[in-house]
């Protein structure tokens, strides 16, 4: 059977299971749609956590960074995991001692503030609905390259899953998907580095195999990392293990930092330490969780390396009959192509005789060009487009997207491994989508209309606009999926920023220091917001240098949250310290936990 | 319930101080400095920066469980009952900040 069966089998299978897993826990109740009754135990809260956290960003985009950045790349491995730290020492515990449904009313609650809700409610719809485009796009790369269907078919039917089970389980529902997702992905992950780490080093450990000696190929008895710096430096990389790469030391700090407080800041996240029974199976939870999202963290780099030794090895130099399958395969899907310079042979480099490109948007005479008119070129005006090309930086060499994906191919392995890939891809997309979709919903349903425009909405009625309003968000992710807008890669950077310089300081302050009042904290996010907000739009969108000590819209966050804190803390003595209810709310946040404090969590589950 | 947050805030600063040691610093900021040792086949800033340091992270978040979680039983046991007590009268008492 041929890779597209197997998919088929893989994709059906899995996709089956998660619609049994939303019909077995449907729900009845807001408590068990926003909070899935706060009777999900520990470990299975941590695989919940860790497939919400790793999306497609992490499954399908993560390893193929780090193999084309070499040691930079190690920011995003530092920043999603370090934050993880953050999440449960300073937040996780304490946010679920406070029990409430969403962040946002946590934010309005210790700020008694609807202002400071509806700061918090924008920045999580918006970080919400950056991250669904994102993931919209990866399910669309799996659909198409893998089951040759139309990405917008592959949309369609990714989002009619999500919807049913969404919309019917709410977050009980999305809570047992993902633990089947866990599973799904992981197995996905692991199961072709090992076998890839085995045939390139004997070992079959991938995070052994990443320091060990290669036992085939020309650079047989040489360590895989020096082997792949001698790579590197032949066609003019920057090496793949010395410090940074081409990137500097303050640009990798301020990224890695940016990363960190943005993933401890992030709604969904925060979310699932609501859905835990206790304080204490908050904080194994968040031990679980960094347990599993860890399995697939530490095997990132090995695969990396791997991908990175196979794509040079398999296609430089090669001719046009000499190619291996997985590259025409991949053609068809145009993220990656060779435009030949007239020699015959594939040259992959990072000098002016590159040869291998993504299609991505082209800029200045390029553009006027056009892909059709650069691939039908021939000659003397291949010769001049390949220049031209040349100096477009992002879309020089293959889409980093593919690299996960293709590695499998690249190393031979069976059928099914590679079909095994996709339905984990699939998995890692699906389940941070749902995440994300329902805090869009609590936010709109519990935060702006139950707690602003209709307090005295009943029961029955919340649920209902819940349902509604997931369903309808899922429409607007499909849309997104279907009419991809041009910035995803760049608002991803954005998300991060934003929830680093507006929820992690907030939150932080709210608990550990009780003089802190809704002014200053306001002032704080707005100006964390504002600075963030600007400094990236105008890198992005108005080409403006990193003026800011040459720092990268990626880590801009950092000096946002930095200025979040120094607003907030210097008003402070200025302004009235927050009333008695907010300071005994602390207060209580302070102390153990009591069997009093748990008891009316007992739900049936 | 003052000796119990003083406890919880030492347990944190503590072990971010390793947090930050190992993740920012031994992944960044010596970076180039550990590179020039190797580890196995690793140059030992590579190591740190793509191993290293998120061992070292799941590590953390298990030891602060465990340590929390016993903290947590111990107060909440006889003798945290009377100093909870003595907490409730004196709500919002003296102020305390972290950062």
């Amino acid at each position: 059977m041929g890779i597209k069966g197997w998919t088929m089998i893989f994709v059906g299978a899995s996709f089956t299971l998660y619609l049994v897993i939303a019909w077995f826990s449907r729900v009845r109740d807001t408590r068990g749609f926003y909070v899935a009754g706060r009777g999900v135990p520990a470990a299975a809260n941590g695989m919940a956590t860790a497939a919400d956290w790793m999306s497609a960003a992490s499954f399908i985009s993560m390893a193929g960074l780090i193999s084309t950045m070499g040691y930079a790349g190690s920011q995003y491995l530092m920043g999603w995991t370090g934050g993880y730290v953050l999440l449960a020492l300073l937040l996780a515990p304490y946010l679920r001692k406070f029990g409430h449904f969403t962040v946002p009313d946590f934010v309005s609650d210790r700020y008694s503030s609807n202002v400071a809700r509806s700061v918090a409610v924008l920045c999580a719809i918006f970080i919400s609905f950056t991250y669904v485009a994102g993931q919209m796009r990866g399910v669309g790369v799996v659909f198409s390259r893998f089951l040759e269907v139309d990405i917008n078919i592959g949309v369609m039917i990714g989002m009619a899953i999500v919807f049913i089970y969404a919309t019917l389980g709410g977050m009980k529902g999305i809570t047992w998907t993902q633990v089947a997702q866990y599973w799904v992905l992981i197995t996905a992950f692991l199961i072709p580095a090992i076998a890839i780490s085995f045939k390139l080093t004997g070992n079959p450990v991938p995070q052994i195999g990443l320091g060990s000696e290669l036992i085939t190929g020309d650079g047989k008895g040489m360590g895989l990392l020096e082997k792949l710096n001698q790579i590197n430096a032949e066609l003019g990389f920057d090496s793949y293990t010395a410090a940074f790469g081409g990137d500097a030391m303050l640009n990798v700090f301020c990224v890695t930092l940016a990363l960190m407080a943005g993933t401890a800041g992030l709604p969904h996240v925060i979310v699932r330490f609501y859905t835990v029974k206790n304080v204490k199976a908050a904080r194994w939870s968040a031990f679980w969780a960094l347990l599993f999202i860890g399995m697939l963290y530490l095997t990132a780099p090995a695969t990396a390396a791997f991908a990175r030794y196979y794509m040079i090895d398999s296609i430089d130099g090669k001719t046009q009959q000499e190619l291996p399958a997985w590259f025409e395969n991949w053609e068809k899907t145009g993220l990656i192509l060779w435009l030949d310079d007239g020699d015959g042979k594939l040259r992959y480099s990072n000098r002016d005789d590159n040869e291998v490109f993504n299609k991505g948007g082209l800029t200045g005479p390029a553009a006027l060009l056009g892909w059709d008119k650069i691939i039908g070129s021939q000659g003397a005006e291949r010769k001049a487009a390949l220049k031209l090309l040349n100096g477009q930086k992002k879309i020089r060499g293959p889409d980093k997207d593919i690299i996960v994906l293709a590695t499998p191919e690249m190393a031979n392995l069976y059928a099914w491994i590679i079909a095994l890939v996709a339905a984990g891809g699939l998995a890692a997309a699906l389940s941070t989508a749902s995440g994300l979709l329902l805090v869009v919903s609590s936010s709109v349903a519990h935060d702006v209309y139950y707690r602003m425009i209709n307090p005295e909405a009943s029961e029955a009625r919340r649920l209902l606009v819940g349902r509604g309003v997931i369903g309808i968000a899922v429409v607007i992710a499909g849309l997104f999926g279907i009419y991809p807008p041009g910035f995803v890669s760049q608002v991803v950077a954005f998300a991060f920023g934003l929830a680093a310089a507006s929820f992690f300081p907030a939150i932080v302050l709210g608990i550990f220091n009780k003089r802190v009042g809704t002014i200053p904290a306001i002032c704080g996010m707005l100006a964390g917001i504002g600075f963030t907000a600007s400094y990236i739009i105008g890198q992005v969108y108005f080409d403006i240098e990193p003026w800011c000590f040459g720092i990268k819209a990626q880590g801009i966050g950092t000096i946002g949250m930095l200025l979040n804190f120094i607003v907030t803390l210097a008003l402070t003595p200025l302004c009235p310290p927050p009333d008695e209810r907010v300071c005994a709310l602390v207060d209580s946040a302070r102390r153990p936990e009591t069997a009093e404090d748990t008891a009316p969590a007992a739900v049936d589950h | 319930m003052q000796g119990y947050w003083r406890k919880n805030v030492t347990i944190m600063v503590v072990l971010l101080a390793i947090w930050a040691f190992v993740g920012l610093g031994c992944g960044v900021l010596f970076a180039k400095t550990l590179n020039q040792f190797s580890l196995g086949g690793f140059p030992l800033g590579f190591w740190f920066a793509q191993q290293g340091s998120i061992i070292v992270f799941i590590i953390l978040i298990l030891v602060y469980a465990i340590l929390l979680n016993r903290l947590d039983n111990e107060y909440s046991g006889d003798a945290g009952k009377e100093e909870l007590a003595a907490a409730a009268e004196s709500a919002g008492g003296a102020e305390e900040t972290e950062e």
